[in-house]
């Protein structure tokens, strides 16, 4: 029989402000443990929380992104259990009345596009983390009340790939507005799965799992291509799918299941007592669109026409919000696009992906690219040098400038020296000087090079070019 | 109508609560008798009627994001029963 | 007369002529507390070193000849479920038995900064459920009146130490009642201000849409003082409101024509003692004789308070107190695993009607019954509401009792929840509707208890309440008259 998967995506974005949810404090990453807590994010009795405006408005530029419909009124609502995690032993969340709803985002899908539904966008609260030891577990508050959305995906992803696209989908706006980092690695973005099989073509669900615990993109299409298989599996053999939460163990590659609890799902919901509902106006989401940035497509489209780029670059250039600043800055203080993006794409691309790091974590600001452009354009170095300056670019952050007076760089267009070279060369290559003069003029290649080895590459070409002619 | 012993079970489950015996029944017979008093509520038609989980009416109320200054860890941990390394510590949580 | 038998504001007045000092005047609240707490039981801790140097530093700031507020320099008793930094806070629980809070309420700070003497935290119900203090972890508060009898509560511990002289002044707290019930028993004033008016921000959550501190003082004038010093809005809190507050002692002129009282027939009805029911009728009498008016009038749904109110104060104190687990802070029981840490924690560190609400609270909030019983408490709240905002059209305040009953006697009700709910079938709708009440005492029963008389208003409507107050107050001595301990 043929099956197909029904796929749902939780997911749970940091958003990046300077302040936690409900209280003033840091929401940095790695601090000491219990060190960006106060009695607010610690739930000690007598305190109350105060909602972040950041928040909210990051919530509601992510939303009108992600085009769904804010909700003009909606509140917090707790969500009631026990755990070490939540010191107050209720998470506020938003439950009957979420900020947004009904949206969508686009995923392409075996070269096609595919709209993939987003249920609902709500605001909630981080809980602490736990450290698992043999004597006890530990716990550390500093995540407690980080803000986060809640995106819910409707159940229309039907592979693992489009469940993967789907996610760096939202990974890429979400960036692009700079609402979150989105790094599974650091816990700024997480994904739990619903998934269930059914018979393909079917009208209804099968029974779904819920699977939690995958700490990257790669793990989320894993441990759906697991789950899938392992309920199909189950199905052929005439066996019944669990409803349960799974976790995903990336060591041993699988899912397993997690011992149930006791009355798991009484959350007892009830509207937050301790704050007011929030009342969004159409004026208010306006102001907040303002602050919408050229989404990808928009800016590809823009770099192909307005600077000539070949298709792929501009996809390339506009894959990050980053990246397509960093590229327009250089243009706009070097009106050389294509120059521009020929470097950017080779040399410093490359050089990112070898040191596995971001385009805003560069040491080599725009205004020392385009100087290293500069000393080309004067000929004061040759593009093969500048490829090895812009490595020490990459490495130190110097100004090439700088690189180029201390490692002894500059071109050598002083004629009188190029020729005194090509002298010796020409000497101690009489049998080529030889071939050349018998019409095998293919040798030139040879003579030149032995010249640039001899001046470590820093001859200008066109010299010494021009000189071994009129010599030979 | 009455709420049973093993209604009392759960509820104190999801409440994290244990009762020995008489305690249970002390309790079953107690909060059968408050429940049968407030159930007196659904006599009236509030079909019409919006709830009110707050009496003032009050929207919208935010602060800036600006950073204050978090608690020193010792007062964070002062109060701690248990405490290790930084972290407060409890039994060993089992996944 | 001793100095603790004063007022706040004639104490203010003896400071600025400097015919007393702030340490003779504390000197006098911790003799007298030495002398009378071992029957009376009204504080849980005391700080009287604290209030001592506090009185110093106020002392010199008069002998530099600086200005002084009518706070500074005056006792004043906390009740302890408002958080003090540095100082142990219990809210009458075994699991907050050793809890040192690392930050001051925020009334607590604006009480500071006024230069108010810190003389010790009262006893209360456990986490301000219960109407008689007799739920406290730290033992039962006697009523000064008669020690037998009990003082009312929650705010038992604040209502009695101030009718006893052991501070001059006391801050409560009222969630059903827990300000005026006790003030009514103890023949002192308490005030309930309008929800949102004072910042709860440190005050330990019972139920958070219904909680308010309030003053508990000796007179109307003492209430106005101790009102504009911790009234206002508080960015801390987000259900507090942002808008001004006036000189609360600008109501206390003595004037009352063209004032229409209404009294509702429904607060007059059976379980009304009949002492209580005359001292509260010839308390109108009193004001009509003085101007006012009063007419007959209706609040319909008065009989779906109190189980609108139980449904909704445990289900919000189901969740404000599931924080106490034993992870944090506070008491931690026995611990072999997670679920029996917690499970240990709750049930020995709790009391049996703490408990008790936690239940209720945890099963109207349970998949199955919220509908029926949190979210339609929430809508007979409405009616309530509506109740008074048409009674309010018509009427500038509601006269009725207080209590239904004089103080009773220790014991008495303990062990029937449900009689004991039906203590706060005066107090309870207030709440629900989030405006103000006072209670000024109006007379005494033939064994001598004190009979209390609530005056309710509309939002934000404190000032005619006191006015009102005020001008009964200077035409009777009720509230002039000690207990003799
Ligand atoms: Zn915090």
């Amino acid at each position: 029989m043929d099956y197909e998967p029904v796929i749902g995506l939780e997911v749970h974005v940091q958003l990046a402000t300077k302040t936690k949810l409900f209280c003033g404090c840091r929401t940095t990453f790695g601090a000491p443990p219990n060190s960006q807590t106060c009695p607010v994010c610690l739930g000690f009795p007598g305190v109350l929380p105060v909602l972040n405006k950041e928040v909210v408005e990051l919530a509601i530029l992510s939303a009108i992104a992600l085009n769904c419909t804010i909700n003009p009124y909606s509140r917090f609502s707790r969500k009631n259990y026990f755990y070490p995690d939540l010191p107050k032993a209720y998470q506020i969340s938003q439950y009957d009345l979420p900020l947004a709803k009904d949206g969508w985002v686009e995923i392409s899908s075996g070269g096609k596009i595919r709209k993939i539904g987003i249920i609902r966008v709500h605001l909630e609260e981080d809980a602490g983390k736990l450290i698992h030891e043999d004597s006890g577990s530990l716990v550390d508050y500093n995540r407690c009340g980080i803000p986060l959305i809640e995106i819910v995906s409707s159940p229309m992803l039907r592979s693992s790939q489009e469940a993967y696209e789907y996610l760096n989908a939202l990974k890429d706006i979400l960036r692009y507005l700079r609402v979150s980092d989105c790094n599974m690695e650091e816990g700024s973005l997480r994904c739990d799965a619903n998934v269930s099989v059914r018979e393909k073509d079917a009208e209804g669900f099968g029974t779904k799992t819920e699977v939690k615990n995958m700490n990257s993109f790669k793990a989320v299409k894993q441990a759906l291509d697991y789950e899938i298989s392992r309920q199909i599996d189950l199905l052929e053999k005439g066996r019944r799918v669990l409803q349960e939460t799974r976790l995903w163990d990336e060591r041993e590659s699988r899912t397993h299941g997690m011992r149930t609890k006791e009355e798991a799902h009484d959350y007892r919901y009830f509207p937050e007592p301790d704050l007011v509902p929030l009342s969004i106006n159409p004026e208010w989401v306006n102001k907040i669109s303002k602050r919408l940035p050229e989404l990808p497509k928009d800016r590809m489209n823009r770099f192909l026409k307005e600077y000539g780029l070949p298709e792929y670059d501009a996809l390339v250039l506009t894959s990050s919000r980053d990246l397509a600043d960093y590229y327009e800055e250089c243009v706009r203080l070097y009106n050389q696009p294509k120059v521009i993006s020929n470097w950017i794409m080779t040399e410093l691309l490359a050089l990112l992906k070898e040191d596995g790091i971001e385009i805003t974590q560069v040491k080599i600001k725009p205004e020392h690219l385009i100087s290293m452009l500069g000393l080309i354009d004067k000929g004061v170095i040759s593009g093969k040098i500048a490829k090895d300056i812009i490595v020490h670019m990459f490495r130190t952050g110097k100004d090439p400038s700088l690189i180029v007076e201390e490692k002894g760089l500059v071109q050598i267009t002083d004629e009188d020296e190029v020729s005194k070279v090509i002298d010796e060369v020409i000497l101690e290559n009489k049998k080529a000087v030889l071939e050349y003069k018998s019409g095998k003029t293919k040798v030139m290649g040879f003579l030149v090079g032995q010249v640039m080895k001899k001046t470590e590459g820093k001859a200008n070409p066109q010299i010494v070019n021009k000189l071994l002619r009129e010599k030979i | 109508m009455g709420i049973t012993k093993e209604e009392v079970e759960y509820i104190a489950r999801l409440a994290r609560l244990e009762f020995d015996e008489t305690e249970k029944e002390a309790f079953t017979h107690q909060l059968d008798k408050i429940l049968e008093y407030v159930d007196k509520i659904n006599e009236l038609d509030t079909s019409h009627v919006q709830p009110s989980s707050h009496v003032i009416p009050l929207e919208n109320v935010l602060r800036e994001d600006n950073v204050k200054e978090s608690l020193p860890r010792d007062l964070v941990l002062a109060n701690a029963p248990k405490k290790e390394r930084g972290y407060f510590k409890v039994p060993k949580v089992i996944e | 007369m001793e100095l603790c038998e004063y007022t706040c504001w004639q104490l203010h007045d003896m400071l600025k002529r400097k015919e007393v000092s702030s340490r003779e005047i504390t000197e006098s609240v911790i003799k007298r507390i030495e002398e009378v707490d071992e029957r009376t039981n009204c504080y849980i801790t005391k700080t009287f070193d604290v209030a001592l140097q506090k009185s110093h530093q106020v002392d010199d700031k008069i002998r530099r000849g600086e200005e002084i507020h009518p706070l500074s320099g005056i006792p004043i008793a906390i009740k302890d479920n408002i958080c003090t930094e540095g100082v142990r806070t219990t809210c009458g629980s075994r699991i907050l038995l050793n809890f040192i809070p690392p930050y001051d309420a925020t009334v607590v700070k604006r009480l500071k900064e006024k230069g108010a003497v810190f003389i010790g935290k009262t006893n209360m119900d456990e986490f301000a459920m219960g109407s008689s203090t007799e739920t406290s972890y730290f033992g039962i508060t006697r009523n000064p009146w008669n020690l037998e009898t009990v003082p009312g509560g929650s705010s038992g511990g604040s209502a009695a130490a101030v009718a006893a002289d052991q501070t001059i002044l006391a801050l409560g707290s009222d969630t059903g009642g827990s300000i005026r019930q006790p003030a009514s028993m103890c023949g002192v004033i308490g005030l309930k201000p309008t929800y949102g008016r004072i910042s709860r921000f440190g005050l330990i959550a019972y139920a958070s849409s219904l909680d308010q501190i309030g003053p508990i003082t000796k007179d109307v004038r003492d209430c106005t003082l101790l009102l504009n010093a911790i009234s206002g809005y508080d960015e801390q809190d987000s259900t507090s409101v942002n808008r001004e507050v006036p000189d609360y002692t600008k109501s206390l002129v003595e004037d009352l024509k063209g004032i229409k009282i209404g009294i509702p027939t429904e607060y007059f009805g059976k379980g009304l003692d009949k002492e209580v029911e005359e001292g509260v009728l010839d308390g109108v009498k009193l004001l009509c004789s003085l101007g006012a008016e009063a007419e007959e009038t209706h609040l319909p749904h008065t009989d779906y308070a109190i189980a609108s109110y139980y449904l909704i104060a445990t289900s919000e104190a189901s969740s404000n107190l599931a924080r106490y687990d034993g992870v944090g802070y506070g008491y931690r029981g026995a611990e072999e695993d997670l679920i029996d840490m917690y499970k240990h924690t709750r049930s020995s560190g709790f009391g049996a009607e703490v408990k008790r609400r936690i239940m209720l609270g945890t099963y109207s909030l349970s998949s199955g019954y919220y509908d029926a019983y949190y979210l339609k408490a929430l809508k007979v709240r409405t009616l309530i509401k509506q109740d008074f905002e048409e009674a309010f059209k018509k009427f500038d305040c509601l006269i009725t009792p207080t209590s239904p009953t004089p103080a009773f006697y220790i014991g008495e009700k303990i062990d029937d929840p449900l009689t004991m709910y039906l203590q706060d079938i005066y107090t309870i709708s207030t709440n629900l509707a989030g405006i103000p009440g006072i209670s000024i005492p109006c007379g005494f029963s033939h064994d001598g208890l004190p009979i209390g008389l609530q005056i309710l208003g509309p939002i934000f409507g404190e000032e005619k309440l006191l006015q009102i107050a005020y001008t009964f107050e200077q035409n009777t001595d009720y509230h002039q008259q000690k207990p003799k301990i």
